[in-house]
């Protein structure tokens, strides 16, 4: 299963450390990552493959929101089913 | 691949814009419980509700946790009851009426529909012992919803139902007095009602349904409203492209949603039912996108066709969008759910005439409107005839849900609580039509419903 990790918050150091930290621990690959920074905001998004992943899928999504809030950005893990069901017919 | 404006617009939509699916609404047909005995009655739907809806609640949550997209209510209709009940007797529908409360609390629901009759033509002895029944089953329970449709286009209307329905909205006003006559407001009285409705107060599983349906609804006039303050000033070619492009989006996050509780549920998907669905918040308001369109009020001149490309350009939109629609699909306009609303009322823009003539072209109809408490029951049968009428003649849902609160008048305010909001009391034409409602029997259907 695909999903689409988005992170936005005020840019500091090892946001991409961090998170890329936690998805190798959790077994998840990383497919795709695009990041700009606009005015000392950190804008990310990653397609990621949560096949080999050890976790359920809503437990990935608490546990990065709970790495959101310790280094103070927000993280969040849809499926990317949404984005394809919105946004290609 | 997905782009990453793509998914900021999704997210934007729903971060800022309070997209949400609105309700995943589990239909489930009690045809099958029907038994002589109360007691092996109310044990037969029990068991068949909690059985099978046992992981609706859940099975809701975790998909809107997957997607990131709140999924607000998770409810169920049954077969309306009056059929149910009819080999019972008079005093089952009460004990009815119990056993799906807790049916519903025990699945953890927080609406259940399907307390109905359906006597556009005719009530039977059952039809007549559940309207009795409303008032105290409304009243005694927390989570039941209940509707009554009294007219259609190829029936005409049951104006003896109409005037009965006036008594009844009054005694379930009075037995809720000390709650804002709250029963009123899980009671509708339809014209033409759609068996495949998700959205309560009106919703109801139809007979010609499967055992176990699957129906959603999709809502987001924030995002409409959002949609349209990019494109301020444009003609109207451009205002409805916009509105339909939206509801194109909006619809398909709805059809994977349906698609996916189906398959974790294991029952079939029914329908999507595209209605932008107000709700008390700022910026989840049918009356902003007015404003947004260039109206200063809600009410103001050039609302009605406002309303009317609103309400089309959804269809247009969402039609495409999934692979069946159905419900009331369109634009609901509720004043108590609607904060723009209240305001319009307040404003003294907005009042129940011109909000007669909007339920034309809505989707559906009257909704939670709060009048005086003294307004004779035979007003609200007038009111429920005139709106049955414009229903029966357009081949359209109509509705009426309106709350005599008991003990207010015009100027107060009135406070339901959580998605029902809040209302003014809005004044009412004081010059009477009970002679009119006395007269009893049923309206013929109109000519144009001859088309075999």
């Amino acid at each position: 299963m695909k999903g689409i990790i988005t992170v936005v918050g005020k840019d500091r150091v090892g946001i991409i450390a961090k998170v890329c930290t936690y998805l190798a621990e959790d077994g998840i690959n990383i497919l795709d990552i695009s990041q700009t920074i606009v005015s000392g905001w950190f804008n990310m998004m990653m397609v990621v493959d949560l096949s080999t992943c050890c976790h359920r899928f809503e437990e990935v999504v608490d546990q990065l929101s709970k790495l959101g809030n310790e280094i103070g950005v927000d993280i969040r893990l849809q499926r990317e089913d949404i984005f394809n069901s919105m946004h290609r017919i | 691949m997905i782009s990453r404006v793509e998914v900021q617009e999704t997210n934007k939509m729903i971060q800022e814009a309070n997209l949400d699916v609105r309700t995943i609404t589990m239909g489930i047909s009690l045809l099958d419980c029907i038994d002589t005995d109360v007691k092996k009655l109310t044990d037969k739907i029990y068991d068949k509700i909690t059985k099978n809806a046992a992981d609706l609640v859940k099975t809701g949550d975790e998909i809107g946790k997957e997607f990131g997209v709140p999924i607000v209510n998770k409810r169920i209709s049954v077969t309306p009851i009056s059929l149910i009940g009819g080999a019972c007797g008079t005093g089952a529908y009460v004990e009815i009426a119990k056993t799906l409360d807790r049916a519903a609390k025990e699945v953890g629901v927080n609406f259940i529909g399907g307390y109905s009759a359906l006597v556009q033509k005719g009530s039977t002895k059952a039809d007549k012992d559940l309207i009795n029944s409303i008032p105290e089953a409304l009243s005694i329970t927390d989570r039941i919803c209940s509707s009554v449709n009294v007219g259609s286009s190829r029936s005409g209307i049951n104006m003896d139902s109409v005037k009965r329905l006036g008594e009844i909205i009054k005694e379930m006003a009075f037995l809720t007095k000390d709650n804002s006559s709250m029963a009123c407001a899980k009671f509708v009285v339809f014209c033409n009602a759609v068996e495949d409705n998700p959205f309560m107060a009106g919703a109801f599983h139809g007979v010609g349904e499967k055992d176990m349906v699957i129906n959603v609804g999709v809502s987001g006039p924030g995002v409409v409203k959002r949609a349209l303050e990019n494109v301020r000033g444009a003609d109207f070619e451009t205002l409805c492209e916009t509105v339909k492009k939206t509801a194109f989006k909006i619809t398909r996050v709805g059809q994977l949603v349906a698609q996916e509780a189906s398959k974790r549920m294991g029952v079939p998907f029914g329908i999507i039912d595209l209605s932008l669905a107000p709700t008390p918040a700022v910026g989840d308001s049918i009356a902003e996108i007015f404003n947004e369109m260039g109206l200063e009020q809600a009410g103001a001149p050039g609302t009605t066709a406002a309303l009317a490309i609103l309400n089309d350009n959804v269809k247009k939109g969402g039609v495409m969008a999934s692979s069946y629609v159905g419900g009331l699909s369109g634009a609901f306009i509720p004043v108590s759910e609607d904060h723009g609303m209240i305001d319009a009322v307040n404003a003294g823009a907005l009042t129940l005439e011109k909000l007669e003539a909007m339920t034309c072209v809505c989707s559906v109809g009257l909704d939670m409107i709060a009048i005086p408490g003294d307004t004779s029951a035979e007003t609200i049968s007038g009111i429920i005839a005139d709106e049955m009428a414009i229903g029966m003649v357009n081949n359209k849902t109509t509705a009426v849900r309106i709350i005599p609160v008991i003990g207010a008048k015009v100027g107060d305010t009135v406070e339901f609580g959580g998605l029902l909001g809040y209302a003014p009391i809005m004044p009412v034409n004081g010059f009477s039509c009970e002679a009119f409602i006395k007269r009893g029997g049923r309206i013929p259907a109109p000519i144009h419903s001859f088309k075999n």
